[in-house]
């Protein structure tokens, strides 16, 4: 749990991106793809949802671009944005778990690792909860447990939907086994949402791993993939470290769940919020809601 | 069972062997031994005192995986008549290093559910050296659900490294699997009582976790991930593991401050692994006291109540003015 972070290096190897130039959507006009490796030209990659335009490689989407392209225009009203994470344990490795916060503000210019509001999709009202990868590797701490959890409650309170983007590592080592409740406590909440007859569709993005696939996210009425997502509940490395086996291609992606019957469907995001739409007339079809 | 030792427990073995051989060549006549091994016999108690008093987190964290401590079993054994054991998940396969079934404390009927370990090698293959695979986690949702069905109140004891992290695991669903408990567990109309009682490591051991009163061993951890495994990932190091292990406060007194728990169960002198019976007998009372109070409590009532437990869990900062 927690395995993608701190471990950046490791990580962006495995991963096949982010450490070669020019594929973190820098200054230039440019950019390289970090799947086909072909040089192709950044506002058309923007216009096409972050998607590539020669091979559909999903690029991680920032989250404000996720709510601008998820939500009906002009309809998303943040909520919650006053919790800040703090340093209850005087946690300190290479880093102070404090420092590490403040970094990763200043990085993100949010205070963690989870944006929620009310938002329309498709004009079904709806919550809305986007993870921030870039904050800390997305990992869940009390701040992002507690505001998945109020994105829930708030649903209730409203009557209507649920919709989780998750991105994450897993569960925030630095703030110990509070960070371990997280799980239980998000997990709570949707299980009132879900009592209360109200739909939570969650989506998996890149990568969705840890104490996040195992709490939340794979807990979707509907389980949404997007194509290539790293989803899983251990790393593959710790893995391979203990049955001592190399791992089979395509292991812990998202075509790999959809095969194992683990998610509903991989949903490429260009269409991402037509199937959504869908969806969510669907599931509010005889509730009203 | 031989009673294997830690290295901080080392200068006590060495007392207790140098007793051993005392008694072994006392036959009651000579005053001069008599006097010699009740004065070692002091000594004893004195540095196991001094030893147990300032243990540090990574020598409670030894203490908790301590090849002699009790499992669940031994605990099944020693506080539980008529235990009954249901197997498997109806679904795919039965998953040894997760245990459940029905027995009886002091009378009243109630099922258990806990992660089992191997004592020697046969055994601790057979269990998977207490990692449960999805199906483990499903078995033991079957049997929360009879719980349920039949007005059954719930214990569980946490006893494990994790869950186990392996090619079928992730093929079959060990997040989903996980989640599903969790899930679950939080709005399931019968009472859970929830016992630490070795090592609670991760999503693993929190999947059998969410309950109304948790309850931890004295020298039990409860972490979100193992101290090695954190050390390898933030220090790039296992051997940094005891460091991890201060970093992230994972013993029973740490969590009952942070909230996590509601009560500690003391251990026998030296640890529960020097006296089951007597580790059993104290968990057993509180396993009593615990049940005979949540048991009069309305369903409704209960559930508000864990969901609220739940819920309060976390520590953060929240700022005026936002849009809250």
């Amino acid at each position: 749990m927690g395995f993608l972070f701190g471990k950046k290096k490791k990580v962006q190897q495995e991963e096949g991106e982010k450490q070669r130039p020019g594929i973190r959507f820098p200054e230039g006009i440019w950019i390289k793809c970090a799947s086909c490796l072909e040089i192709i030209y950044k506002p058309e990659v923007e216009r096409n949802l972050n998607v590539c335009p020669k091979c559909n490689y999903h690029f991680r989407v920032p989250v404000m671009e996720r709510i601008r392209s998820v939500s009906d225009e002009g309809t998303f009203a943040e909520f919650g944005d006053d919790y800040e994470s703090i340093d209850m344990l005087g946690f300190s490795d290479s880093k102070k778990y404090s420092d590490r916060l403040k970094d990763a503000r200043k990085k993100t210019g949010r205070k963690d690792a989870t944006v929620i509001g009310t938002a329309e999709v498709g004009g079904v009202p709806v919550v809305l909860a986007v993870m921030d990868f870039e904050f800390l590797g997305g990992s869940m701490g009390s701040v992002v447990g507690e505001k998945i959890a109020l994105a829930a409650e708030k649903a209730l309170e409203i009557g209507c939907p649920l919709i989780v983007f998750s991105a994450s590592g897993g569960a925030r080592m630095q703030e110990g086994t509070l960070s371990l409740m997280q799980m239980a406590k998000s997990s709570a909440a949707l299980a009132r949402l879900g009592d209360a007859g109200h739909a939570f569709i969650s989506v998996l993005t890149d990568p969705t791993t840890g104490g996040v696939a195992a709490s939340f996210s794979m807990l979707g009425d509907i389980i949404i993939a997007e194509p290539g997502a790293l989803i899983g509940f251990a790393g593959p490395r710790v893995i391979e470290q203990t049955i001592k086996q190399k791992l089979p291609e395509g292991f812990q992606r998202a075509e790999f769940l959809l095969e194992h019957g683990m998610v509903d469907m991989i949903v490429e995001r260009t269409r991402l919020n037509a199937v959504l739409a869908l969806l969510l007339k669907t599931l509010t079809a005889h509730t009203g809601k | 069972m031989i009673l294997q030792y830690l290295d901080f427990e080392r200068p006590i073995a060495d007392l207790e062997n140098k007793l051993e051989q005392l008694r072994r060549g006392d036959d009651g006549t000579d005053k001069t031994v008599r006097d010699e091994i009740s004065k070692l016999e002091k000594k004893i108690v004195k540095v196991r005192k001094d030893v147990f008093a300032n243990l540090t987190r990574w020598q409670m964290t030894q203490l908790a995986r301590h090849p002699n401590r009790p499992y669940m079993l031994d605990y099944i054994n020693f506080c539980f008549k008529n235990f009954i054991e249901i197997h498997g998940d109806r679904a795919f396969h039965d998953d040894a290093p997760i245990v459940c079934g029905f027995a009886e404390l002091e009378g009243e009927r109630v099922v258990v559910i806990g992660h089992q370990k191997g004592r020697n090698t046969k055994e601790k293959i057979a269990r998977n050296f207490g990692m449960p695979n999805p199906e483990g986690y499903r078995k033991a949702l079957r049997v929360m659900k009879l719980a349920e069905k039949f007005h059954l109140p719930i214990i569980t004891f946490i006893d494990t490294p994790g869950a186990f992290p392996g090619i079928g695991a992730e093929e079959r669903g060990q997040s989903e699997a996980i989640a599903r408990n969790l899930l679950e567990m939080s709005h399931l109309k019968t009472p859970i009582i929830v016992a630490v009682v070795g090592e609670g490591g991760s999503g693993g051991a929190l999947a059998l976790g969410v309950g109304d009163e948790i309850l931890m061993m004295q020298y039990s951890i409860y972490s979100v991930i193992s101290p090695e495994g954190c050390a390898s990932i933030l220090w790039r190091d296992p051997a940094k593991a005891e460091i991890a292990a201060e970093m992230m406060k994972i013993t029973s007194p740490d969590l009952l401050k942070f909230g996590v728990i509601d009560r500690i169960i003391p251990e026998p002198e030296g640890g529960a692994h020097r006296d089951h019976k007597e580790a059993a007998e104290s968990l057993k009372k509180e396993l009593v006291q615990t049940l005979a109070s949540l048991l009069p409590l309305p369903i409704p009532q209960l559930l508000d109540r864990r969901y609220a437990k739940f819920r309060a869990m976390g520590q953060f900062k929240k700022k005026a003015g936002g849009a809250a």
